[in-house]
């Protein structure tokens, strides 16, 4: 008889509900920036440079988190680099997911000459400097969004491909994987039907991580100025500006920094709650 | 005319050592034989080339597996495998990852009937119902929504059970079907599948490596060692008296409740010996 297991449910706890918050927030702040920003972004008023945020001496009202060294609205710059942020973790998140957990089921499922082959360009791909492969890369397509986008799923489709592919392989040694073959069910159909799903929290915990790491890189390129033009707000542009005056402004540059730790935190955080409700044996 | 008939059957890791060494038995229809033998005596590997599951890593090199009638070996894979389906299936032995755990019972079930055997959703859900009845499943209907992690060990044996005869095949392979429960559960589930055997008229191939459970289930047996059938003879001769004597060895290791505590037969190392000559003479005329 079914026991008291199926009776046991799991707190969704305060990591996935902040988490959740968080980047609820996040896009919704990145729908309405036009709306809810107080100033344009790309606005320079070199008499108004460097002011401080509102709750120390000299702020300027309407100017609620400062302004940088050219006289640029911080909050308004935030909002609107929230945008490209979250484009980018989640086209450079989904793709990366979709090409390295395909790459990784096929090797892991079909084994043979196909693991092979997969594997090894695997290998040979992770030995590639991650950094210096992305700046070379962007500096080949041209800065742009697409570039980054690119340039990330790239790089970061190995990360899927070998997890996805060890979990397949564990996945293909079970026992009910011999009995759907025995029950006449072909290779595709068992991989698509028995595997897939039980591969399937993995890469959306692999996928959440991608999205913070996608951020993160996207942060990195624009801080070498090799993300998009100079002009348009990224956090990643934002922080590489604020250096310049950290000390006579860091809030340029403390600002766009801890809103960047947040959510790449909330992303990680997400994927672990996710996990918990999705894991049909942990639920 | 025996519906599974194995003829010479080796088997080998590839590059490697055989694992089968010229096997052959037979299963007449509705018949119950059982497969024994200590652990890497082939006696899985013989249910796995029956059924077509066998680890990429090793490979058929010679014999004929004769499943009703047609030489599986001759056939095409995709139609070897529709052979099997509709004539076979698999008790397997751990029933805590045979069944697949993010999917629901009922799906876990009925797939086959559908694929195979074209039925209806509904007729197919119908029949799934049936069987867990007969399996001793009461509240059929939350089972077959359950996930299998909401089942316990003894429960889940009885759905794979159960989703063994539901497509009625002729011939069942149980890879160790007791071997992953509590004694107590044990008990109930060979008694289970003898009388579903016995009501379904179906042939099994029982590998085990428990003495007991042949003599309560089989009606004949081969004993393997080194794949290599040692003896094949029916149960009731057997238990009175083998004839070879490495399973007289065995029979005479089996511990009984009388034996004084802590002690174990080890097989003598003459007959150990004998047994091995004789695998390594089977060797003799095969060049790998």
């Amino acid at each position: 008889m079914a026991d008291g297991r199926s009776l046991v449910r799991r707190k969704a706890g305060a990591r996935l509900w902040l988490s959740a918050l968080w980047l609820g927030l996040l896009v919704l702040v990145a729908l309405l920036a036009p709306w809810i920003a107080p100033k344009d972004p790309l606005a320079q008023d070199l008499f108004l440079g460097r002011l401080p945020p509102f709750w120390m001496a000299g702020a300027e009202p309407g100017f609620y988190l400062g302004t940088d060294s050219l006289g640029r609205d911080v909050l308004s710059r935030l909002l609107y680099g929230a945008r490209l942020a979250l484009i980018v973790a989640l086209v450079a998140g989904t793709v990366t997911a979709l090409v390295g957990a395909t790459l990784g089921l096929l090797a892991g499922f079909l084994r043979g000459w196909v693991d092979l082959v997969i594997s090894r360009f695997i290998d040979i791909w992770m030995a590639f400097p991650p950094v210096l492969f992305s700046i070379l890369l962007i500096a080949v397509l041209g800065p742009g969004l697409s570039s980054i986008i690119i340039a990330i799923v790239v790089i970061d489709w190995t990360r899927f491909a070998r997890v996805v592919r060890a979990e397949a392989m564990a996945q293909g040694a079970m026992d009910y994987v011999a009995s759907a073959r025995v029950a006449g069910r072909g290779r595709v159909s068992t991989m698509l039907v028995e595997i897939l799903p039980n591969v399937l929290p993995t890469v959306l915990v692999l996928l959440t991580l991608e999205m913070g790491i996608a951020v993160i890189v996207e942060a990195i390129l624009s801080f070498v100025n090799l993300s998009i033009s100079t002009d348009d707000p990224t956090w990643g542009g934002m922080i590489a500006e604020g250096r310049s005056s950290i000390h006579q402004a860091w809030w340029v540059l403390v600002v766009p920094l801890i809103t960047l730790f947040l959510t790449v935190l909330a992303f990680s955080q997400l994927g672990e709650g996710l996990k918990d409700r999705i894991d049909p044996v942990l639920r | 005319m025996s519906f599974l008939r194995i003829l010479d059957l080796s088997v080998r890791i590839k590059g490697g050592p055989r694992l089968l060494r010229g096997v052959s038995l037979t299963v007449a229809a509705g018949e119950v034989r059982g497969l024994v033998g200590e652990s890497g005596a082939g006696k899985s590997m013989i249910g796995k080339a029956v059924l077509g599951t066998l680890p990429r890593s090793v490979e058929v090199v010679a014999g004929q597996i004769w499943l009703d009638g047609v030489d599986l070996l001759t056939l095409a894979p995709a139609a070897r495998r529709r052979k099997i389906g509709a004539v076979a299936a698999l008790i397997p032995q751990d029933p805590l990852t045979a069944l697949n755990p993010s999917r629901r019972i009922g799906g876990q079930i009925t797939d086959r009937l559908v694929d195979i055997l074209g039925w209806t959703r509904e007729k197919a859900e119908a029949r799934a119902k049936d069987l867990l009845a007969e399996v001793g499943i009461d509240n059929a209907d939350r089972v077959l929504r359950a996930y299998p992690h909401e089942l316990s060990g003894g429960m889940r044996q009885r759905i794979l059970i159960a989703s063994a005869f539901a497509a009625e095949p002729k011939l069942i392979v149980a890879d160790e079907p007791t071997t992953a429960l509590d004694v107590t559960v044990q008990k109930q589930i060979l008694r289970l599948i003898a009388d579903m055997q016995a009501r379904h008229g179906t042939a099994l191939l029982f590998v085990t490596h428990d003495l007991g459970v042949v003599s309560k289930v089989c009606q004949s047996l081969s004993v393997l060692y080194g794949g290599l059938v040692v003896e094949d003879t029916a149960v009731r001769p057997f238990f009175a008296g083998p004839a070879h004597p490495y399973s007289r060895a065995l029979l005479a290791a089996t511990p009984k409740y009388t034996d004084p505590e802590g002690s174990l037969t080890p097989l003598p190392e003459a007959v150990l010996a004998a047994v091995q000559a004789q695998v390594a003479a089977a060797d003799g005329g095969w060049h790998g």
